[in-house]
């Protein structure tokens, strides 16, 4: 019988295995942040451990990061505790830390890929859910705890056990103004927050291979949000066209031999599956969510779903969440008067999201009730965003550019929506507070919190495309 | 080194019938800037538990006199969302030794795991029992035995049984730690990387 994709990428990086035990998995580069290492760093200093192999990790500071007048010192105290710490920590144990100010900074799942550091056929882990993002290029990518993080960096290798796997097949068009963002909150919407707990998931079908690295990123990235372990789709041109040439990509002979592996990596056509979903990208229309997590999306046009139409059980915690957005059964949102507009996180802020998003709103104007973030994933984004004109165009429009970071996706740093207020944002969780106490999140693809803050609404992106392709 | 050890416990229950509790609520992101691992219980649910002012909402559960014990006792999918395992040093830190739920995340379970903090899985059904049992009698107790895989409401006797993993189990109930494990094995390693 054949293998899936998964499978040949685990079982090349089982150190060991034993009956009753977890297999010992090799792990190839682990990411680390400011947040989740300091107290892994403490646990190798009381076991009086190095770092096992500390050129195969990687640092860097985003979480808590302010995202303007980067070149200040952190304002707020804890915070600028916690990256001096990691500063500590990287310079003692030998690691490479791309911090505040380096022209690598920026989020961690920005950053790894476009340096050529995550690769088809990799695994990594980051103390950080949503490590599943670097899944896109064909790799096992997975968020880990921190007592994971002090095991990575005590021994490179992570004990863990085999997921199920489980295919999700997207095939067909998608509709003008419909992209990766959309399909990822259609899937989860489908089948549940929850729905992927406990398998690794496969991407496949032509919609998905239609799709960019970029929005294959956005489509891994929130693979979290279904309560997958992780999730992946096999390499080709495009991957092989992305890596090439960046700055930690293999080069000369060992690229050529690198290519032959990956070309490897897919799942044989009589592989397993433990479970195979399949949607049609036709029906996928831009996506909103109403409620107070990711599973709770509607297409812009529908309705919030009545209290009655769920399980007798499940009305309390739905109605809460009604609650605490300030909607009621059956309203609409398109058309709902909005305050923030957050673009960024690391689901949706790097290049080709800036790009759309500048070239959507050139020569229009934000609307006056609202205030728009447009935040970078990276310095290198930032950088390129900047070289093509695009600060420019956003300034005209009323979004400024920031610096990047993790900004308003966590209400961690200093971008914080206010209690109460509406924030469309391009991040990938709407829990109550994620983005600041008592704050409300409608999550959406970058063209629908574009539209949404030239009208100052919940807008469908494709009434506006209508209206350009008639002028 | 060596973890907190769980065998048996027999205790009353915290009842929190809300479903996809993610780690966001369990501890918000603004509080983890601690770099150490104590003293998270304070903030353990933390907008639900106090008002914009700190002051104690007086209808949630941890701030219910009525209810006390080492088992917290959640709806279904506990734990999803963010890995932080700020999220299980919080519950432990609080004082709680299991959570029972019909549903966990798995990185959350992980986390728990590797804290001496065990994730109870029941059915949707037997989980409905333990919350109609503390409706009844807020002192209801629970008995939870990690050496036979059972947990019981103690009142009525009746039971189910829960899957942990083997080598979780072993560790727990002796206090193994993954890294010793890991690092038993550190010539396997070195050979993996000296092949590939
Ligand atoms: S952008 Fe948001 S989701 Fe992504 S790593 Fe940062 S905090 Fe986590």
């Amino acid at each position: 019988m054949g293998q899936t994709l998964f499978d040949k990428i685990w079982d090349a990086h089982v150190v060991s295995s034993a009956e009753g035990f977890p297999d010992i998995l090799y792990i190839d580069t682990h990411f680390i942040h400011e947040v989740t290492s300091p107290q892994a760093f403490d646990g190798l200093r009381k076991r009086g451990l190095p770092v096992f192999r500390p050129q195969q990790t990687v640092a860097t500071a985003d979480h808590n990061v302010p995202t303007w007048d980067q070149h200040l010192p952190i304002k707020e105290e804890l915070s600028r505790y916690q990256v001096d710490m990691l500063t500590k920590n990287c310079k003692e144990f030998g690691i490479e830390l791309y911090g505040l100010g380096h022209p690598y900074q920026g989020i961690v799942h920005v950053i790894g890929p476009e340096l050529g550091i995550t690769r088809p056929g990799g695994t990594y882990v980051c103390g950080d859910s949503h490590t599943s993002t670097h899944g896109a290029f064909g790799a096992i990518a997975f968020g880990i705890g921190t007592s994971q993080v002090e095991q990575v960096l005590a021994t490179q290798c992570l004990l863990q056990s085999r997921p199920k796997r489980m295919k999700i097949e997207v095939n067909g068009k998608l509709q003008k103004g419909v992209g990766a963002k959309d399909i990822i909150l259609y899937i989860i919407a489908q089948i549940s927050a929850a729905g992927g707990t406990g398998y690794a998931v496969e991407y496949a079908g032509d919609t998905i291979r239609s799709l960019s690295m970029e929005g294959r990123m956005t489509i891994c990235n929130m693979s979290i949000e279904m309560g997958a372990r992780c999730g992946l789709i096999a390499p080709d041109e495009t991957t092989i066209n992305y890596v090439k040439g960046r700055e930690f990509a293999p080069k000369g002979e060992e690229w050529d031999k690198a290519v032959a592996y990956w070309q490897t990596l897919y799942s044989d056509a009589d592989a397993e599956f433990d479970s195979v979903l399949s949607f049609r990208a036709e029906d996928i229309e831009p996506m909103i969510t109403y409620g107070t997590n990711p599973g709770m999306g509607i297409g812009v046009t529908q309705h919030v779903p009545e209290t009655a139409s769920f399980d007798v059980k499940e009305q309390v915690s739905y109605k809460k969440a009604l609650d605490y957005m300030g909607l009621h059964d059956d309203e609409q949102l398109l058309g709902k008067p909005i305050d923030y507009v957050f673009i960024g996180s690391c689901t949706n802020s790097r290049i080709e999201d800036l790009r759309q998003v500048a070239e959507f709103v050139k020569g229009k104007h934000k609307a006056d009730n609202v205030t728009v973030w447009v935040v970078p994933g990276s310095k290198q984004v930032q950088e390129q965003a900047i070289r093509e004109g695009l600060d420019k165009i956003f300034n005209e429009a009323g979004f400024p550019l920031r610096e990047p970071g993790c900004s308003a996706c966590l209400g961690m740093n200093e971008d914080k929506i206010p209690a109460g207020k509406y924030c469309v944002s391009t991040s990938n969780r709407n829990f109550e507070g994620r983005q600041g106490p008592n704050s409300r999140t409608f999550l959406a693809s970058p063209l629908t919190a574009a539209a949404s803050a030239i009208t100052g609404r919940v807008t469908d992106i494709r009434e506006f495309l209508k209206e350009e392709e008639l002028v | 080194m060596a973890t907190k050890i769980f065998k048996h416990i027999q205790t009353p229950v915290v009842p929190l019938a809300i479903e996809n509790i993610d780690t966001d609520q369990i501890i918000p992101a603004r509080f983890l800037k601690a770099t150490t691992r104590e003293g998270f219980g304070n903030n353990l649910f933390r907008d639900w538990r106090f008002d914009e002012n700190d002051h104690p909402k007086p209808d949630f559960v941890l701030n219910n006199p009525t209810y006390s014990g080492k088992v917290l006792v959640a709806g279904k999918n506990f734990g999803c969302g963010s890995s932080r395992e700020h999220a299980a040093w919080a519950i432990a830190d609080y004082g709680f030794d299991a959570v029972v739920s019909s549903f966990f995340a798995d990185i959350f379970k992980g986390n728990a795991l590797n804290n001496g903090l065990l994730p109870v899985q029941v059915s949707d059904d037997f989980l409905q029992k333990i919350f109609d049992a503390v409706a009844a009698d807020h002192t209801a107790e629970v008995e939870i035995d990690l050496e036979n895989q059972y947990i019981k409401i103690s009142a009525t006797g009746e039971q189910e049984t829960f899957e942990v993993n083997p080598y979780k189990k072993a560790c727990m109930i002796n206090g193994y730690d993954d890294i010793d494990y890991i690092l038993s094995q550190k010539n396997k390693i070195e050979e993996f990387e000296d092949v590939r």
